[in-house]
């Protein structure tokens, strides 16, 4: 008797548990409160494809979650503590279950994996186009510095040597050899022109670093040694938390910079004022 | 009858103290050893998670004790930012090596994979004993790290280069401390290489008469590809961290390249690649889940199947299942790395097999799901947790559906959402799977019964503890929040904090659950009433020994005969519904 009260107790619980776990995932939000717990919205032209995929995904893998555990439940309570029963075997036997799991999970992996591809192919596949803007990003303990050109459209080259923060020399530029150094505009803050193409060229002073802007569906780690870069065009004038996702030391939890998006008008003002 | 009989004569039975309790060569002594370093380790782990927690909600507040621990990363108790990384990197690495490794596979491994196939010990004994104490040195050296200059490594389990490997200038704990994590996690790879080697030798050569390869109990399966999967993963962290050693105290540059500026300080190295350090630490990385999770499948299964009192729907898919994942284990640790700026292409070729693990583990739980009809399915505390394990297999492996596409990973990459993943899928799960093994081997491995209405309290509180504690994560990691930050400072982390408190209150109160557990295990160890020699009914071998715990030979002198398949329930026999493996009787219809 008490063996059997086991089962029900167990599953209750277990139903129970699987249907709470879905509140939050279907109101995207915390159990009532006004604790938001869903992406924020999307800013960018990739990104609605990286959403699609994920409302998928979180639909098929959130109804095998909770048939799993319904299926779990209804067993235990039937057959939880039950003695001396006439032993039967589930109906069509392991064969059955093979052939189901290797039908429905391979197609569903097949299909995810084949068509789930579309936005790493934007972001990844195709290289920035030759007029996107610019921008090099430079991540180090525990900072982001962003640089753009200027007017002679040409970066001048990094020199790690002559890094010195306390003259706000970020970069290691050096201007007094380096013509294309000289009018290079450094800022703290990513600040870019509204549904402009930018190409983010990332450069690690340090150790490794990521770059990370939730609204714009935007990661990539910094990697000491390595050229790496981005692309992507915001659509959403306004302001955003760029934080770093690679562990990187003490500092990382504060290791954070804006991105800063602006109309084509603003950004040209703030560009000028910049470099006078 | 086989080498079983030529192994015999090399050691009798220890008389003195240290040869039988500590520099032991029995398997069983060994595996007890291997499960108290486990209990030792889980326990430490456990209260770096406790402090961790607390930290994160609170910032500013001293938390008692804590100060004790460093005076420099918990000035009056309060922890520093540097002081919560390297309690997070110490947490990871014992729960991982010391916890996930030892527990489900050395300690259970140890004691029962001889016992199973009819052994009287291992293949080599020496080597085993071997194994346990370079394992104990790998733990000292880790814990020492605490008590050096500026305490333990800050970078993560994970200790991604350069970081981990600039020295000092890369930030406090990485001087002295994360040397010595390199000279542990390589101390601990020889032993787990010797570990490993002894297990498969054992269960290839050492099975007694009639135990052929189709009849060893699923667990002891688990136990033998487990080892396989170790011995190629090991190997290859083994040489990485010595190199990560090298380019720390040698001058070398493997991982280091050129024009860093740490700290001021430009690094003298030059050549090195930080992508190689990720790829040979996910080539073990991601096999390592496995290695973790593969001996909980086979002790789950098995109890399962004893407390169902019928066979699984297969035990051939079974193994086949567990062989395919740890096949295909070792061609998905690029998922891990995404994002870390390899060539974009080959993230879709990491995708794929790590889409199509998906397949065996789908099997698996409809074998679990689909024996449990029309079973008589005896509720304890031990089947509890099988089915908890099933229940947190299922939770922790669909989220692992999210991460294994490239597209998605842009968003949920280094969020919470990783976090809950993993600690559901490797940590609670496999967790799961040694305590249901303690409540069913306890008798075998004491004498005695463990207390079951305490078994019974630890599995609902934990079991609503653990959901409690790691669902939450899933939803903070697609609201964005990022793992391994010491504070919630972010305009958009600061309003997520209430969702954090509410995690810590479950991880205190699923801890202290725990306390339930620990009083039973020594209070049942000195206590508990006598067991009788099978009180499950169960068909193995290591319900056949002549006493419990086993006489040191295992077998009193006698060499088992093996007759049937593992699981013979749901039989008429002699005995009742069940059949022994060593019963000559043959089975009458199923009553």
């Amino acid at each position: 008797m008490r063996g059997n009260m086991g089962g029900k107790i167990f599953a209750v619980l277990v139903i129970v548990i699987a249907l709470a776990s879905a509140v939050p995932i279907v109101t995207h939000t915390w159990f009532g409160s006004n604790i938001s717990l869903a992406p924020p919205e999307d800013i960018s032209t990739h990104g609605s494809e990286i959403d699609k995929q994920l409302d998928e995904t979180m639909l098929e893998a959130g109804l095998s979650f909770l048939a799993a555990q319904l299926v779990l439940g209804v067993f235990v309570w039937q057959f939880g503590g039950r003695k001396d029963g006439v032993l039967k075997n589930f109906p069509g036997g392991a064969k059955y279950l093979v052939v189901a799991a290797l039908l429905l999970v391979g197609a569903e992996a097949v299909a995810l994996g084949a068509l789930g591809t579309k936005a790493w192919g934007s972001v990844y596949f195709q290289p920035a186009s030759a007029d996107a803007l610019q921008v090099q990003a430079q991540a180090g303990q525990f900072a982001f510095y962003f640089r753009y050109a200027g007017p002679d459209g040409k970066f001048g080259g990094i020199h790690p040597e002559k890094i010195d923060e306390g003259n706000s020399n970020f970069f290691g530029l050096d201007p007094e050899n380096d013509i294309p150094a000289r009018d290079d505009i450094t800022s703290g803050e990513l600040v870019i022109p509204v549904n402009k193409e930018i190409h983010l060229m990332m450069h690690a002073k340090d150790v490794g670093h990521s770059f990370y802007v939730r609204e714009l569906r935007i990661q990539q780690d910094f990697v000491p040694g390595l050229d790496l870069s981005v692309h992507f065009t915001a659509t959403k004038v306004g302001k955003y938390e760029i934080v770093c996702t690679q562990l990187c030391g003490l500092g990382h939890y504060n290791m954070k910079a804006y991105l800063n998006v602006m109309s084509q008008d603003d950004f040209d003002k703030w560009l000028k004022a910049q470099s006078q | 009858m086989s080498e079983a009989s030529a192994h015999a004569a090399h050691h009798t039975a220890p008389t003195g103290f240290i040869r039988k309790y500590v520099f032991s060569l029995d398997h069983k002594i060994i595996g007890l050893q291997y499960y108290a370093l486990g209990l030792v380790a889980v326990v430490t782990g456990m209260v770096l998670s406790w402090i961790m927690r607390i930290h994160l909600v609170w910032p500013n507040s001293p938390i008692p004790l804590v100060q004790w621990l460093s005076k420099v990363g918990a000035p009056g108790g309060v922890v520093t930012p540097e002081y919560y990384l390297s309690l997070m990197t110490m947490h990871g690495t014992l729960m991982v090596f010391f916890v996930l490794t030892n527990a489900p596979f050395a300690a259970f491994g140890n004691y029962f994979l001889p016992i199973q196939i009819g052994a009287e010990d291992m293949a080599f004994p020496r080597f085993n004993m071997m194994s346990f104490w370079t394992t104990f040195v790998a733990f000292c050296i880790l814990i020492s790290a605490f008590f050096v200059g500026d305490g333990p490594p800050l970078a993560g389990w994970t200790a991604y280069a350069p970081l981990s490997a600039v020295g000092k200038d890369s930030g406090p704990g990485e001087g002295l401390g994360q040397t010595l994590w390199g000279l542990s996690i390589f101390v601990f790879c020889i032993a787990s290489l010797l570990g490993s080697l002894n297990f498969i030798a054992t269960t290839l050569d050492l099975r007694t008469k009639g135990m052929t390869l189709a009849r060893m109990p699923i667990c002891t399966w688990a136990w033998f590809i487990t080892s396989c999967i170790s011995l190629l993963a090991f190997a290859v962290l083994l040489p990485a961290c010595l190199l990560l050693v090298l380019d720390r105290v040698g001058g070398t540059s493997f991982f280091i390249p050129s024009g860093l500026n740490v700290s001021d300080h430009l690094q003298p190295h030059q050549g090195g690649s930080p992508l190689l350090w990720q790829h040979l630490f996910w080539f073990f990385g991601h096999p390592e889940v496995y290695i973790a999770i593969v001996p909980a499948m086979g002790i789950v299964s098995h109890i399962l199947i004893n407390n169902m009192r019928k066979p699984l729907l297969s035990h051939k898919v079974i193994v086949y299942c567990m062989m395919a994942i740890g096949f295909l284990s070792y061609m998905v640790w690029g998922h891990h790395m995404f994002l870390s700026g390899m060539n974009p292409f080959s993230a879709l070729v990491f995708s794929f097999p790590t889409l199509m693990i998906t397949i065996p583990a789908t099997i698996m739980t409809l074998i679990w799901l689909g024996s449990l009809y029309g079973s008589n399915l005896r509720i304890n505390a031990a089947s509890l947790f099988c089915l908890g394990f099933i229940s947190m297999f299922v939770a922790g492996g669909v989220s692992g559906f999210f991460l294994a596409q490239p597209t998605i990973d842009i968003y949920l990459h280094a969020t919470y959402f990783v976090v809950g993943h993993f600690h559901m899928v490797m940590g609670v799960a496999a967790i799961f799977g040694v305590f249901a093994g303690t409540y069913f081997w306890f008798p075998k491995m004491t004498g005695r019964m463990m207390n079951e209405t305490l078994g019974r309290w630890h599995f609902w509180l934990s079991f609503i503890g653990t959901y409690a504690i790691f669902m939450p994560f899933h939803y903070l990691g697609l609201a964005g929040n990022v793992r391994r930050y010491s504070a919630f400072t972010d305009d958009f982390l600061v309003p997520l904090v209430p969702v954090h408190k509410f995690i810590t209150y479950a991880a205190l109160f699923t801890g202290a659950a725990q306390l339930i557990f620990l009083f039973n295990l020594i209070y049942s160890r000195f206590k508990g009433p006598a067991a009788t020699a099978n009180p499950w009914e169960c068909t193995s071998l290591e319900w056949s020994t002549p006493s419990s715990p086993p006489p040191f030979d295992n077998f009193g002198g006698v060499h088992p005969v093996v007759y049937h398949d593992p699981y013979q329930y749901g039989v008429k026999s002699s005995t009742g519904d069940y059949l022994m493996q060593t019963s000559p009787e043959r089975a009458g219809e199923t009553p």
